[in-house]
């Protein structure tokens, strides 16, 4: 067995993957960004991919992944992520390419795209963190805002007359044929965390057998688009977005065969 | 019909399928569009020649993806080509204005249609400012090449990748309906003579041992901002230094001078022959590059002229740029048609006529 390293004294046991950078984050404390990251590049680097993995990060909190984020990467306009991926995999059809997108710019301004990368089974990983609300532009109402939710943008609650009802384009897309691996993760609690980890592992993976879009969401906080503690949001995810956004996968290669 | 792209190769074609063809030889490496009149023959002609080539051609689901998958394959290093006409180069301005912030080649293709709205499927020069005063958000240029001829829809694909690549900045060829669905002769170009550049830049995978590349627009820090602005200004002044390309007929007895380009420039040679047997001394200096645009030699020319006359397929839109140049050195009017209509070699001469004559006449009709 490697014998760990000491530092001042210390075993060290647990440390940042190498595919992370050393700048520190700029998310919000207890913000799901940084938890996705870590896991993310933990995966990169445990497969021995980060010299053949491009991430692409459109507008939104992670806009700057780039710079935490230690493999080649390019920084997408609003909503336009996974067809930016799509350029990239389609000339370099032997990479691992992955998006990173938030709710407002997967499921809002780019819907479109969305659907048919995953339509058309882009040979990509796409990851979707769902915080219910725009975090970026300071906590403005989201497609995927809970209805009664209180946001920026809708003061009095979100109300489905004006705002129309959350959108769960997760399920959606698990109805394509072009998607090969669709689940629906967390990461409030340190099980949820790992089981998001085996589902990244899953999503590289598959991504060698060319067979369609792998699609993972991330339910997430956002303390301060919330105005909640991390603690309260962790615990107001569970109680009142988990009711909305079950967890689990909602299609697997097996059932993807019928 | 069998073709050997290894040689050149003399072609009757319209001027869509001659620029597809053109953009194989050119050693193309993927292309993305979406269908609109009067350019979807040169996505038909990818289509249907891709088994030949090894090229990436996609039909996106609008041009909003077409040139956000441009963004994305660019970074990654291809040699891209995107086309459509204008209402579809309406779509793309957020993602070429991203493009030259992040300093990403590519050949974008505008065969333009009257405007302004959905307007017509007719041949029109309407985005003359689109394409050379920016068009989308921030400072920005592309370079932007205007052919006039079936020969040079092909001949200007591979200088606009060999300029896109130089500069690391989008390039325009800007052409109208006409063009592109008119059947000439042509010299195709030879497949392999463009050479591929070293794109160090590109999102490839981090190469083990050296830094992570990354391709962004963003700049937070308004220091940084101006910082890039300026570099981005400075190759835009590297460009109107170098770049500069424009043809000239009989401007060295001129009185008058007709400053035309694409299509309208080959109607005004008519106009020229027509007035000079009339004894009128008619010349045409042809922007080539609209930009940089030939504001030098304008200015050359103009204190020796009696009139400079613009002839556009718009409401006058290069008549700025060519007053800018002229500063005041000599009169300058405007002769145009719009909304798909296209100039006749009469009506122009008409405008000429009374120019020289000093009469009133018809500007736009
Ligand atoms: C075309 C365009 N429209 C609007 C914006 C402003 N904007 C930036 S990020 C964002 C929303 C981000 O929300 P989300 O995708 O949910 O990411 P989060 O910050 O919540 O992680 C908006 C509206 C923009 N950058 N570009
Ligand atoms: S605003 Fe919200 S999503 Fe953005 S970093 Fe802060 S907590 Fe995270
Ligand atoms: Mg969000």
């Amino acid at each position: 067995m490697e014998i760990p390293p000491l530092t001042n004294g210390f075993e060290l046991v647990y440390k940042k993957p190498r595919t992370l950078t050393e700048t520190p984050m700029h998310y919000c404390p207890g913000c799901g960004h940084g938890v996705v990251h870590r896991v993310l590049m933990e995966v990169v680097d445990e497969m021995g991919i980060q010299d053949k993995t491009i991430g692409v990060a459109p507008v939104g909190c992670s806009v700057f992944a780039y710079d935490y984020m230690n493999v080649d990467m390019q920084e997408a306009a609003h909503g336009r992520a996974s067809a930016a991926a799509t350029g990239i995999k389609r000339v370099l059809p032997d990479r691992f390419v992955f998006s990173y997108q938030g709710d407002g710019d997967l499921a809002a301004i780019g819907t479109a795209e969305t659907i048919h990368v995953v339509n058309r089974g882009e040979n990509i990983l796409m990851l979707f963190i769902n915080n219910a609300v725009y975090g970026m532009t300071g906590g403005q109402m989201a497609p995927t805002t809970l209805l009664g939710m209180k946001t920026t943008t809708s003061p009095f609650g979100r109300e489905s007359g004006l705002a129309g009802h959350p959108l769960k384009i997760t399920n959606l897309l698990a109805q394509l044929p072009g998607a090969y691996y669709v689940t629906r993760q967390a990461v409030h609690t340190a099980a949820a965390v790992r089981k998001l980890k085996k589902a990244i592992q899953l999503g590289f993976q598959y991504q060698s057998l060319k067979k369609g879009t792998c699609f993972i969401e991330v339910v997430s906080n956002c303390p301060s688009g919330w105005k909640m503690t991390p603690t309260d949001s962790n615990k107001w995810l569970e109680e009142n977005m988990l009711p909305m956004y079950p967890l689990g996968d909602l299609k697997t290669p097996a059932r993807s065969m019928n | 019909m069998s073709t050997n792209d290894e040689i050149s190769e003399v072609r009757i074609m319209k001027g869509n399928e001659a620029l597809a063809e053109a953009a194989f030889r050119a050693g193309m490496q993927a292309y993305f569009g979406y269908p609109i009149t009067p350019q979807s023959e040169v996505i038909e002609y990818l289509m249907k020649e891709q088994p030949k080539h090894d090229c990436v051609v996609l039909q996106a689901e609008s041009e909003v993806a077409a040139i956000n998958m441009v963004f994305g394959a660019a970074g990654a290093g291809a040699r891209v080509m995107i086309s459509s006409s204008s209402p579809g180069i309406s779509l793309m301005m957020e993602g070429i204005s991203y493009m030259t912030s992040a300093e990403l080649p590519c050949l974008i293709v505008n065969v333009q249609r009257g405007g302004p709205g959905l307007g017509t499927i007719q041949p029109s020069q309407g985005d003359y400012f689109q394409a050379t005063k920016g068009g989308g958000h921030g400072d920005y240029r592309l370079i932007v090449l205007a052919p006039a001829s079936v020969q040079e829809m092909a001949d200007f694909v591979f200088e606009g990748f060999r300029l896109s690549e130089k500069y690391r900045n989008p390039a325009m060829i800007l052409a109208d309906g006409a063009l592109g669905q008119m059947m000439e002769k042509l010299t195709l170009p030879p497949a392999g003579s463009l050479p591929y550049v070293d794109k160090p830049w590109a999102t490839t995978g981090k190469p083990a041992g050296k830094d992570r590349r990354i391709i962004t627009s963003l700049f937070i820090q308004p220091e940084k901002m101006e910082q890039v602005n300026l570099h981005l200004q400075e190759k835009y002044r590297q460009i109107q230094a170098e770049e500069v390309r424009f043809e000239e007929y009989g401007v060295e007895d001129a009185d008058i001078v007709l400053v035309a380009f694409g299509l309208v420039a080959r109607i005004c040679q008519k106009t020229m022959q027509l007035a000079r047997k009339k004894g009128l001394r008619v010349g045409i200096l042809r922007p080539i590059t609209l930009f940089p645009f030939p504001s030098q030699r304008i200015a050359e020319l103009a204190p020796k002229l009696e009139a400079i006359v613009t002839v556009e397929m718009n409401a006058g839109q290069m008549l700025e740029d060519v007053r800018l140049a002229v500063e005041g050195r000599c009169p300058v009017h405007f002769k145009g048609r719009m909304g798909g209509m296209i100039p006749s070699p009469d009506e122009v001469l008409e405008a000429v006529e009374a120019i020289a004559e000093k009469r009133n006449f018809e500007l736009s009709r």
